[in-house]
């Protein structure tokens, strides 16, 4: 079934949507998965990123749109005729077949006679080479989840869809899991696409991230990218956390954005604000909680100059061992994230100390202030 | 550290206060069992008792019947009435596989299409309950009537010419043939076909559907190796539930049938009503239960039910 002189298996999505009713679970989306990637699909429960991928699988028809994988219009292909194969997120393992069966079922279809060795190796390369003949209800969460992969993968598929594979699983295993498919998609090379809602997973995992918010893309990127310069303010608080300050442009001074807030002055490289930077316009101002450095007020003096500063008083801090995380009250924003390095602990930073927070000002990010600046805290948690 | 991974000594005995409450906690579970074994007992077991005894007996209606431990009765009924046991069991046999053809598409339906109509269709299913069994079944006297339009629709269509030459009909008739008879213990006993059916096929994960599709499966191969499977409880208990009854059942064949078409059902009525043969009636009612029992174990034996989930 797989076209082995195709030039490309690069999955393209172009203006595919899917609405049910009223209710539109993807807007027309457009969507590139280079070949051999580790492509996540990163959002909250109902933004249409399962949705999205059933699509691929040919489980859902689209309303709109085609779905190429390499240079074959797969759209009208059910399920059975796609060269995809999919890890779903309750594993759907065949309950009357044994582990054998299960990763034979596959090849099977397809007609082959001999399907031992593959089988064999398959189990071993997910280590479940002693479980063949046991059924799957006596296996453990995450030795299922092997199987699901192992059934998936044994047909070479060119690309292989994960349905949350790990949301069954805990906090652990599904660490171990993560390694362990890493490892199996380098190792293979197969695209895999990946649903989760787990934001970290997404990042230790993929090289490309999409994140849907929905029913559309926010931003995709690399995870770097897509911490680092955060182009919505969902983007910002649904990877990590953000703080943001409502600031107000007042001039420009050479790759600077000059901004005014609440009587202090912040420095914004023009390269990283996604807002408009007219004299007047309002901006909005994020930077994580890990870049801020904090100072006891009556050290102010010691910050070196150039860097962003506004002062406030510790409401809050927590000690969780790598890091010390500290809510501060400020003028310019009530609940100011911060979190420090356990290096050196200053032991007047207790709450209500005075002090100054600061920054360098290239780890600032400006972002259009009409949005909600707290958009996708919620679906973080 | 050592003094942390001691366990600490167990307890000492508890105070004899809240003992008694555990000791009636114990015989609750027997107390509660009490009316359902008094049930069984006297309507089951003493019935059987009874019966065993009069299947040994000998003697007239005008002598009073008195246990001889006479068990020729039972070779002497067997070899009697063989041709009926026979009939029972070819009768029952086809109107189940009749039941599990017409019931399966149905049980599915229901199950995984009808959407929100499930309610509607399973009422529908149950609806021919709210009236007589022998209702029901007279109403397929009017249905099979000679010159109906059904009949006459099978007669035009040559319908009738293929089961006469399989000797399940007579010349242009419907009606007191062995077709009759399987019409009729089809119908009436689709229901507990389809009911098990559908409470098997209900319960399958909708997602092994999808990933048999995903993994190259078309959809007749998913039915067959998966659905299909996944529903065998289902298809057990639904054949049986259609089997056991029928093999039993004497109002079809009395209703729709004819003399050469009287099932055991039929001798062991008329034994005990009209010839008023106890012995005879009882011998053949036990013949009958051993025969279902031992088909019956065989068939749970090969289906091999106790494999699956």
């Amino acid at each position: 079934m797989t076209n082995q002189t195709d030039p490309t298996g690069d999955v393209r999505l172009t203006g595919i949507s899917k609405t049910y009713g009223a209710f539109t679970a993807v807007h027309p989306l457009d969507l590139t998965v280079p070949q051999g990637s580790f492509f996540a699909l990163l959002g909250a429960s109902g933004c249409g990123k399962t949705t999205t991928l059933r699509m691929i699988a040919g489980l859902e028809e689209p309303s709109s749109g085609t779905v190429f994988l390499g240079d074959q219009d797969v759209t009208a292909l059910p399920p059975y005729k796609r060269p995809v194969n999919t890890v779903f997120q309750s594993y759907a393992l065949f309950p009357h077949l044994d582990i054998f069966e299960n990763v034979a079922f596959g090849l099977r279809r397809r007609g082959w006679k001999s399907v031992k060795k593959q089988v064999e190796e398959m189990l071993d390369l997910v280590q479940l080479g002693e479980q063949a003949r046991k059924k799957p209800h006596q296996l453990s969460g995450g030795q299922q989840q092997r199987v699901a992969v192992a059934r998936a993968l044994i047909n070479h598929p060119k690309v292989l869809l994960l349905d949350e594979p790990l949301g069954a699983l805990d906090l652990k295993l599904r660490r171990q899991m993560q390694l362990e498919l890493k490892r199996i998609q380098t190792e293979v090379g197969i695209t895999f696409i990946h649903v989760t809602h787990d934001q970290e997973e997404a990042m230790t995992m993929a090289d490309t991230v999409a994140v849907m918010n929905a029913g559309r893309v926010e931003q995709l990127g690399t995870p770097a990218d897509l911490y680092e310069n955060p182009r919505t303010t969902f983007v910002a608080n649904f990877l990590g956390t953000s703080n943001f300050i409502e600031a107000e442009v007042d001039s420009k001074s050479g790759d600077d954005i000059v901004l005014k807030a609440g009587g202090g002055k912040l420095l914004l490289p023009e390269a990283r604000c996604g807002a408009p930077t007219t004299t007047g316009g309002k901006v909005l101002v994020g930077v994580r909680p890990e870049k801020i450095s904090l100072t006891h007020a009556d050290d102010a003096g010691e910050i070196p100059e150039g860097r962003n500063r506004i002062t406030g008083r510790i409401a809050d801090s927590s000690f969780i061992g790598v890091s010390t995380q500290y809510v501060v009250d400020s003028p310019v924003c009530a609940d100011f994230e911060v979190y420090a390095q356990n290096l050196d602990r200053d032991p007047r930073l207790v709450p209500g100390a005075e002090v100054v927070l600061h920054w360098n000002p290239a780890h600032t990010f400006g972002l259009d202030a009409t949005q909600d600046a707290d958009a996708g805290v919620e679906e973080a948690a | 550290m050592s003094t942390l991974t001691e366990a600490p000594p167990p307890l000492a005995p508890e105070a004899p206060g809240p003992k008694p409450p555990k000791r009636r906690g114990r015989w609750t579970p027997y107390w509660l069992l009490l009316p359902g074994i008094l049930w069984l007992l006297v309507f089951f077991a003493l019935p059987m008792v009874y019966q065993a005894s009069t299947s040994v007996q000998t003697g007239s209606l005008e002598e009073g019947y008195k246990v001889t431990w006479h068990f020729a009765t039972y070779w002497d009924a067997l070899s009697a009435y063989w041709p009926q046991f026979v009939r029972s069991v070819l009768y029952a046999g086809t109107a189940t596989i009749l039941c599990l053809l017409l019931g399966y598409p149905l049980a599915y339906l229901i199950a995984f299409r009808a959407g929100r109509w499930r309610n509607l269709i399973m009422i529908l299913v149950i609806a021919p309950f709210f009236t007589s069994f022998l209702i029901r079944t007279l109403a397929w006297k009017t249905i099979l009537a000679d010159g109906g339009p059904l009949v006459g629709a099978l007669n035009t269509l040559h319908v009738l010419d293929v089961t006469s030459w399989l000797g399940l009909t007579a010349g242009d008739r419907v009606l007191a043939t062995p077709l009759a008879v399987i019409c009729g213990l089809t119908y009436n006993f689709l229901p507990f076909m389809i009911l098990p059916l559908y409470t098997s096929l209900e319960r399958i994960d909708g997602r092994l559907h999808e990933a048999a599709g995903d993994l190259y499966a078309r959809p007749w191969t998913t039915f067959r190796k998966v659905t299909f499977p996944l529903s065998m409880p289902g298809v057990v208990s639904g054949t049986l539930l259609t089997f056991i009854p029928a093999a039993g059942d004497y109002v079809n064949a009395d209703l729709l049938g004819s003399t050469d078409t009287r099932m055991v059902g039929n001798v062991i009525q008329t034994q005990f009503l009209r010839v008023l043969d106890y012995p005879t009636a009882a011998a053949l009612s036990f013949i009958l239960m051993a025969a279902i029992l031992l088909m019956v174990t065989l068939y749970i034996r090969r289906s091999g039910t106790e494999d699956l989930v």
